[in-house]
């Protein structure tokens, strides 16, 4: 039996709930004043270190510092 | 896990000092609330193996839902926390009102128990004459039968810390995009930031 709950917008374009939680953060976080914006993006900065296996070896270590 | 159940529970001590009350007093009849699930197959277990106690099922590791009060309670008691900072928890409040994707939703204490997610929108707590207004990214409303709210949200700011001028460009800038947007994902991030500045906007003037 299929749910006759309306699907959301952002689900139809292919977008997952996450991701949309996470556009709308981060937009709130763009529009605050200054000492508190740049408090917020400074909180939400991830950095971290990714590398492709393939056949069982690394295959390059690249390093990402999003502050998205 | 409940594989070793058996074995455990024949090889093992009683319950020791280490044992938390729940488990020692798994049998007593004081803790209605946590065998009833377990009744039927405990009483069917005994028929069967009546030499062998009957192993924990997972309901007797969850805590019993916690008792509606029969008087509805004076005051709602807030949990409002972001992935950073419990920004309020615990407190005792008259009224709050949340932005839910159906509409701003009002929760009194005695409130139905229901689920809300949350849009872009203005989240007031009212105590007393005190209004405290924050505007809420989205997240989730948890309202449970016992006057206890639960509200999680990603990002929370009060008002007062929201620049108008970026505001208005972002609404400009998304409503520029969501025109020239061609592909559906680009129109959903433009409708999006649309939503989430429209919002913004009427949380700075209303």
């Amino acid at each position: 039996m299929s749910s006759s709950a309306a699907v959301p917008f952002w689900r139809v374009a292919g977008m997952t709930y996450v991701t949309y939680s996470n556009i709308c953060a981060n937009l709130v976080r763009n529009s605050l004043k200054e000492p508190h914006r740049s408090e917020a993006l400074a909180r939400e900065k991830v950095h971290y270190s990714v590398s492709k296996w393939v056949e069982g070896k690394p295959e390059k270590t690249t390093i990402r510092s999003d502050p998205e | 896990m409940l594989r070793h159940a058996a074995t455990l529970l024949l090889t093992r001590r009683r319950p020791t000092l280490t044992a938390s009350l729940t488990k020692s007093r798994y049998f007593s009849a004081d803790l209605a609330a946590t065998e009833t699930a377990d009744e039927t197959f405990v009483e069917a277990w005994r028929k069967v193996v009546p030499n062998i106690d009957p192993p924990k099922t997972p309901s007797s590791f969850m805590k019993p839902r916690p008792a509606v009060p029969s008087t509805i309670p004076g005051k709602l008691t807030v949990n409002f926390y972001l992935p950073y900072t419990s920004e309020l928890s615990g407190k005792e409040v008259d009224m709050v009102i949340v932005p839910a994707t159906t509409g701003q939703m009002g929760v009194l204490p005695g409130h139905v128990g229901t689920i809300a997610e949350l849009k872009s929108g203005v989240l007031s707590v009212h105590n007393g004459n005190d209004v405290t207004k924050y505007f809420v990214s989205g997240g989730f409303t948890f309202i449970h039968p016992n006057s206890v709210t639960d509200i999680i949200a990603v990002e929370a700011v009060p008002i007062d810390r929201i620049d108008s001028s970026l505001v208005q460009k972002g609404l400009a800038e998304f409503t520029q995009k969501l025109s020239s947007a061609s592909t559906d994902y680009e129109k959903a991030e433009a409708q999006i930031g649309v939503d989430v500045y429209s919002a913004l906007n009427s949380a700075l003037t209303g």
